[in-house]
């Protein structure tokens, strides 16, 4: 916007500035940083005008102010090495003043401002070369908490600008952990972890002992004792901290778990090793002796040591903290710290299977969640096995899918394990019949994992007998699909399993292969031949060809500049035909397929609309034709829009292509439009519509600019100051002639793509039972649905029900609806709202799912927004439009008439 | 400095009655006025003559504090304050208040009632007693009279439970009563901030013992709970009718819940209904989870548990029943243990602390034949187990309030004397170094008093703005030298002596021949009566008086002899 207006702005406040009123001044101060925030404005016109009344001030709140006032001069200005040097001085200058508001804005203009080292050395004009971590550092002892925690914010500022901090804070920032206010001890927390993670290898001296250890093991100490803190925020902090500390040496980590338990002075085993010890006697199953938790042996009382004992039990502490936020940050930690060391994951393993019995919901969540992402380095022992199965009976939902989720990647040690799992399944099974999709999944993987395990199982799970044939069981029954399941998915990779089945045993997999067949594989059965799965068997191991395939028909395309427009709409039929075909083939590729398709086909769109006759002929004559043009600028809009949200791992360099196709189908829209419409009034506003998008392509791909030379939209913004001021007629023109010569420019593929899709389970659009219901009251509708590859569900995706009087309605379901059962994958659960006035008879309406868009969000924002006027959720959250992801689902329903 | 003094009544080295009497800047409080499980004389109250032999005890005590509702920390009230008299305030926190006179009651009905004992308290003197109650919020300053206050913090431990802090004037005192740094299924953990008393009076029953995560308690119990159930047996499990109880039963109703289970579970009644009443209203009390969720349900509605009646002991088949009192030594759990204890099958589980001489003591010390009243003698073949459910600290967890709390002394009471030994051992070894931010502290300064207003300022400012010169002190002194040379070279020794030994100071040697260290002046003359003699003049001003006295007894010394 016009500088010069702001300046005058900034006049009109420099002439109040002489205002008596403090508050008017604080005001005037605010305001002035604000207006050095706006895009536009150089902000060092006013530096020194401010600094000034900065000297002259008396009023500590329009002090502290300024200087917040300077602080956004100066990031503002991050290149100019003087200005920065001049604030840094001003802001020493003031630290000794009496407030601690001043104080507070000082340290964080040095953190903000503070030189990096290296400006340092290169200025050197004489000037006297300030250690800003000195001059922060000593404010770690102010005698206000809010100052100290300030440097300490100053400090971490300083480092995040990536300035090394100096070794010596660590030590000042340990006696800071002692500190009597909660922000002070918090904000230490985090200065002793970014220490650590500076100097990890560096040694420090133990006190009061010659011994010296690595400083990260050290911090590890320090930060461990914070997780019994006095305050929860403290703990949290500690306890999300000590996650990320994996240089730590494996005895420290380890003793994290240790509590060192006594009794009266005699060591006492936890009941973790007495179970252990009971399992590896074989004793398991036998019950409890007497006294079997004696305490052992005398400890010698020198020797033991209650609070400096640093790391000793930290996540004991931690796991069973009365605060549920931090016993999920200790879950948290654990997962991350486990994920790093296989011993460790083994050693924790007791600790996060107890924490299944957690009295929060969320902390049971998040600790079966954990122990799948740990899954692969543990094995579950039986005793443990049997606390994680009993679980399943947990009356909530998530807990129960997400065990199935655990239960599918865990490995069991003992056949007995195996049928354990099975029965509690099952049990599990008749009691929440709605698990059922979930349950045979879960019995997939639990099969193909432990083919040997389920091997001596069969006899009894299929309840077969060497002599007596038995009845056949009911081929409906959820649950005999399930044992069905685990077996067929065990006899893949152990072919002497097939000669235990019997024979309908043979007949049932026909079916289920059949009618399940993502969980029933295909079979080597012996006198029967592989039926169709040979063909995908033997696909899968080569994938090389078919990408090489998606290669060349893609690099084909790439001569498409040189071939006659009849060719070229051939050559792109044909390779869109390819790459569709490609997709239904190859799941793994069928992402890159679709999508380099969908851009190909915007492309054809475009060169049959192009190739009209329309164009030679004068506008009037040729109606019917340009609505056909129209219509293809609609549907590559459309398809652009496509290609831009509901692909998850687009890039960038896509981005731009993308938008740029669209500015195409945006040009003939209005090429197509000048031609039919009469009267210059209309034009006028559309064109000028069609240069601000122009101006916003170029606004948000300023850095691509240069990959699209020769493209549609570098001429055009060549020729942009000539547009601006001819007449829309003339504008038009200029368009149509860029747009017919515009080349085709290279889809470059991003590396991992996927389409965004969604499925249904429930309404499952079957029952011929209508939902009744009086009208004008609402009816609650389940819908549970999966969702793949969807970026931001909680904000992109909608319900839409459209009612037969063709009324949509779209619902925005909760954040809480969405629930993230693995990576990629999300599912709905969720209820609609129906109501409706009363029909005659039943209907059916439908449902699916949306994906709503918001291309604006592109844009960078004002720093207006920023400054906390708007929330930035508010912008966020307008829908541009919305695409269809799901097939829809019928569901009927009979709003009768409200009884008298 | 005036002292504080503490005279335990009882609870010092022990369990029991615990009675403790702080006199703290010319105010004394009495803490706790508990009972003794273990006595069924005199002894089982204080001995509260020590008090005073024939005033009444109003006259010495400024008020009386209960930490919370457990007989061996107030069973003694009605006797104190209507058999001994006391007419003075008693503070306690608001659940302590509605729960004790039930618990009080109970304990009456039992001496009274069964035991038949005259000359105790009756319901009415119990009544009169709680009209002498001031209740209290947690964190809210409660001033007794002009220079005593209090204050409560929460302890855990059980619903109501509170620490309290003594405050006269800078003086302060805290107290524990019993308190539990670790939540459990009902309760939060005990919290306190860095108040930094003088003296911090803290229950040790845990001295020398770390413990297990709770987590793995409450499995052990759940599992023995469950194999006994599932074996046909039948579980007793002897409580305090509040405190353990409610978390025991809480754990025991959402298992029952989880694992569908059909047993019944029952409670021992009287008590039970109204106290679990006071349960579901100060839900405030509580801990995270239940303040929570109770909108949604109060998880002291239970769905599982029923009313126990004495009928049902003799039922066949399993049953888990929660009866009182906790330590077996009388009542219904003694009762109930009886019936069941020829049956190996039956198991009973302690969940708490038994003092010496209870039945429980006896029983969880490995005893198998116990000698009844009337000569009887009972085998116990049932399964005995014990289950550390008792919320009180361990030794971490009071290394962690003495921690949080930075007292300047700690005293343990509430315990076992070898136990504190080890943990006195402790205190003294981790705490030693203690910051000590409220030491005070020297502050050179002018305290301006104008217009009735005080200003604190430098001297310099306050000179400056009274607009009066500065008045300047000058000390001297003489020190004789026997030293035969000149005054001039006299003075080059002293200097070179000076300049050797005070190296952090700027020594300077005048063209006038004196010496200067800093701003103190030296100046050497012959003695007017013996030449042999020099007479150092050593002045400084009153700020360097510390310089200037060392100076002085340096000199004293006398120049080293091989100096020239």
């Amino acid at each position: 916007m016009a500088a010069h207006l702001k300046k005058r702005v900034y006049e009109e406040f420099t002439k109040v500035v002489q205002e008596n009123d403090p508050s008017v001044r604080l005001k005037i101060a605010s305001l002035l940083g604000l207006l050095s925030k706006t895009a536009g404005f150089s902000p060092d016109c006013i530096m020194d005008d401010a600094i000034n009344i900065l000297q002259n001030e008396k009023s500590h709140q329009v002090l502290a102010q300024l200087l917040d006032t300077l602080l956004a001069i100066g990031t503002k200005l991050p290149e100019n090495q003087a200005i920065q040097n001049r604030l840094v001085d001003v802001a020493c200058k003031h630290l000794t003043d009496t407030s601690h508001g001043v104080r507070n804005k000082c340290l964080q203009l040095l953190g903000n401002l503070g030189s990096l080292e290296k400006s340092v050395t290169k200025d050197g004009e004489g000037l006297a070369v300030r250690d800003v971590q000195k001059i922060i550092g000593d404010y770690f002892s102010d005698q206000d908490p809010r100052v100290r925690t300030a440097a300490i914010k100053a400090m971490l500022q300083l480092h995040e600008r990536g300035l090394k901090l100096h070794q010596t804070i660590y030590n000042q920032a340990c006696k800071l952990l002692s500190d009597d206010y909660e922000q002070v001890r918090s904000a230490a927390v985090q200065l002793i972890w970014v220490v650590s993670q500076l100097y990890p290898e560096s040694i420090v001296p133990i006190p009061s002992s010659n011994e010296e250890i690595r400083l990260v093991d050290d911090a590890f100490g320090k930060i461990c004792h914070m997780v019994s803190d006095g305050s929860w925020v403290v703990r949290v902090q500690a306890a999300k901290l000590l996650g990320s500390m994996e240089q730590v040496s494996s005895h420290f980590l380890e003793q994290t778990l240790d509590k060192k338990l006594m009794s009266d002075l005699r060591r006492k085993r936890t009941a973790h090793e007495r179970a252990k010890e009971l399992y590896s006697s074989g004793e398991f199953s036998s019950g409890r002796k007497w006294g079997d938790d004696a305490p052992k042996e005398e400890i010698d009382t020198g020797a033991v040591n209650l609070i400096e004992s640093g790391a000793c039990g930290a996540f004991v502490h931690g796991l069973e903290d009365e605060m549920y936020e931090v016993r999920i940050a200790a879950v948290e930690a654990l997962c991350m710290l486990a994920q790093s060391s296989p011993s460790f994951a083994e050693k924790c393993l007791d600790f996060l299977v107890d924490m299944f019995n957690d009295e929060i919901e969320e902390v049971r969540l998040q600790s079966i969640h954990t122990m799948r992402k740990i899954s692969n380095n543990i094995t579950l022992r039986e005793d443990q096995l049997d606390t994680v199965l009993a679980v399943l009976e947990d009356s909530s939902r998530d807990i129960r899918e997400a065990l199935h989720e655990l239960l599918c990647c865990t490995n069991v040690s003992t056949k007995e394990g195996i049928h354990l799992a099975l029965v509690e399944l099952l049990k599990n099974l008749t009691k929440y019949p709605t698990d059922r999709d979930s349950i045979w999944k879960c019995l997939k993987f639990l099969g193909s994992r432990h083919p040997t395990l389920v091997l001596p199982l069969v006899p009894e799970l299929l309840s077969t007998h060497p002599f007596f044939d038995t009845a056949e069981p009911d081929m409906d029954d959820p649950a005999y699909i399930a044992v069905l399941v685990l077996i067929f998915n065990a006899a893949k990779t152990c072919p002497t399993m097939p000669a235990l089945f019997s024979d309908h045993t043979f007949r049932h997999y026909a079916y289920l292969r059949d009618s399940l067949s993502h969980l029933v594989p295909a079979l080597r059965l012996p006198g029967r031949k592989l039926v169709s799965s040979t063909l995908s068997a033997n696909i899968t191991p080569h994938e090389d060809p078919s990408h090489q395939f998606l290669q060349q028909s893609l690099e084909r395309v790439y001569s498409l500049q040189h071939l006659d427009p009849q060719g070229a709409q051939e050559l792109l039929e044909l390779t869109i035909r390819d790459l569709q075909r490609l997709g239904e083939l190859q799941s793994e590729l069928a992402g890159v397929a679709d999508f380099s398709a969908t851009y190909l086909r915007c492309q054809l769109l475009l060169i049959k609309a192009l190739q009209e006759k329309l164009w030679n002929v004068a506008a009037p004559l040729y109606l019917k034709q340009s609505d056909l043009a129209s219509a293809a600028a609609k549907q590559i809009m459309e398809e652009t829009y496509k290609m831009e949200f509901m692909y998850s791992g687009v890039e960038n360099k896509q981005v731009v292509i993308i938008h740029h196709m669209r500015l195409q189908a945006k040009a003939l829209q209005l090429i197509v439009t000048a031609r039919t419409t009469r009267g210059v009034d209309p034009l006028f506003g559309m064109c000028e519509k069609f240069l601000q998008e122009v101006d916003f392509f170029q606004r948000c791909f300023i850095a691509d600019l240069p990959h699209l030379q020769d493209s549609f939209v570098d001429k055009l913004l060549d020729l942009m100051p000539r547009l601006m001021t001819s007449k829309p007629v003339e504008v038009v023109k200029i368009v149509q002639t860029m747009l017919r010569q515009s080349t085709f420019l290279h889809l470059p593929l991003p590396e991992q793509i996927h389409k965004a899709s969604a499925t249904i389970i429930e309404p499952a659009g079957e029952s011929d039972n209508p939902l009744r219901f009086t009208s004008g009251l609402v009816v609650a509708l389940d819908v549970d649905a999966t969702l793949e590859h969807v970026q931001d569900p909680q904000n992109t995706v909608k319900v839409q029900v459209l009612y037969p009087d063709g009324q949509a309605q779209m619902i925005h379901p909760k954040p809480a609806d969405f629930r993230n059962p693995g990576p990629g994958r999300h599912r709905l659960i969720t209820q609609v709202y129906l109501s409706h006035t009363a029909w005659t008879e039943p209907c059916q309406v439908e449902v699916r799912l949306l994906l709503a868009y918001n291309s604006n969000s592109r844009l960078p924002k004002s720093p207006w927004v920023e400054g906390g006027e708007v929330s930035p959720q508010v912008e966020t959250s307008v829908i541009e439009g919305t695409i269809p992801f799901s097939k829809s689902v019928k569901v009927y329903i009979m709003p009768k008439p409200a009884r008298r | 400095m005036p002292e504080i003094r503490v005279t335990p009544l009882g609870a010092g080295q022990d369990v029991g009655r615990s009675c403790i009497l702080v006199s703290i800047g010319g105010k004394n409080v009495m803490l706790d006025c508990g009972m003794h499980m273990g006595f069924n004389d005199d002894r089982r109250f204080p001995d509260f003559s020590y008090i005073t032999r024939n005033g009444r005890l109003t006259d010495f005590l400024d008020c009386v504090i209960i930490s919370h509702f457990h007989l061996d920390h107030c069973g003694a009230l009605p006797y104190f304050s209507e058999m001994v008299g006391y007419d003075g305030p008693i503070y306690m926190t608001h659940p302590t208040q509605a729960i004790c006179p039930i618990l009080l009651e109970d304990y009456r009905k039992i001496a009274v009632d069964k035991k038949g004992e005259a000359n105790f308290f009756t319901s009415q003197m119990i009544k009169d007693c709680m009209k002498k109650v001031v209740a209290v919020h947690l964190h809210q300053t409660v001033q007794v009279d002009d220079e005593l206050e209090i204050k409560a913090y929460y302890a855990g431990h059980v619903l109501g439970a509170a620490m309290f802090q003594i405050k006269v004037g800078s003086e302060s005192v805290v107290y524990t009563g019993d308190y539990n740094m670790t939540p459990d299924r009902h309760l939060g953990a005990a919290w306190i901030d860095k108040c930094r008393p003088n003296l911090l009076i803290t229950e040790s029953t845990y001295a020398t013992t770390i413990r297990d995560s709770k987590r793995c308690r409450e499995r052990d119990f759940l599992k023995k709970v469950h194999e006994a159930v599932e074996r046909g047996g039948k579980v007793l499990i002897p409580v305090f009718a509040l405190g353990r109880a409610q978390e025991l039963c809480i754990l025991l109703e959402t298992f029952w819940e989880r694992m569908n289970l059909k047993a019944p579970i029952y409670f021992s009644t009287g008590l039970t209904e109204k106290a679990n009443h006071y349960y579901k209203l100060f839900i405030t009390w509580t801990n995270q989870k239940i303040r929570k969720t109770f909108v949604q349900r109060n998880m002291f509605e239970f769905k599982h548990i029923k009313a126990f009646d004495r009928a049902f002991a003799d039922n066949p088949g399993p049953m888990v029943v929660f009866a009182t009192p906790g330590m077996l030594h009388a009542g219904q759990s003694l009762q109930i243990f009886r019936k069941w204890a020829g049956n190996e099958k039956n198991m009973v589980i302690m969940p708490g602390y038994c003092v010496q001489g209870t039945v429980g003591h006896k029983i969880l010390s490995g005893q198998r034949k116990l000698e009844m009243e009337g000569r009887q003698v009972l085998e116990v073949k049932m399964q005995v187990e014990y289950m550390s459910f008792s919320a009180h600290a361990d030794a971490k967890g009071i290394m962690q309030l003495v921690g949080q709390a930075e007292p300047e002394n700690v005293l343990l009471v509430h315990g076992e004397a070898k136990k504190m030994e080890f943990l006195k051992q402790k205190i003294e070894q981790e705490f030693r170094l203690l910051p000590d931010a409220k030491k005070p502290r020297l502050l050179h300064g002018t305290l301006i008093m104008k217009d009735s207003n005080f200003r604190l300022v430098s001297s310099e400012q306050a000179l400056k703005e009274l607009g009066l010169a500065e008045h300047q002190l000058r000390f001297t002194c003489r020190v004789h030298l026997h030293d035969p040379r000149k005054e001039q070279e006299t003075a080059l020794r002293v200097y070179s002596h000076l300049k050797s030994v005070l190296k952090d100071h700027c020594v300077q040697h005048l063209p006038d021949g004196s010496v200067t260290v800093e701003s103190i002046l030296i100046q050497a003359a012959a003695h007017s009566e013996d030449p042999g003699t020099k007479v150092l003049l050593v002045s400084w001003t009153y700020q360097d008086e510390e310089l200037g006295s060392y100076l002085t007894s340096l000199l004293k010394k006398g120049l080293p002899q091989g100096a020239t």
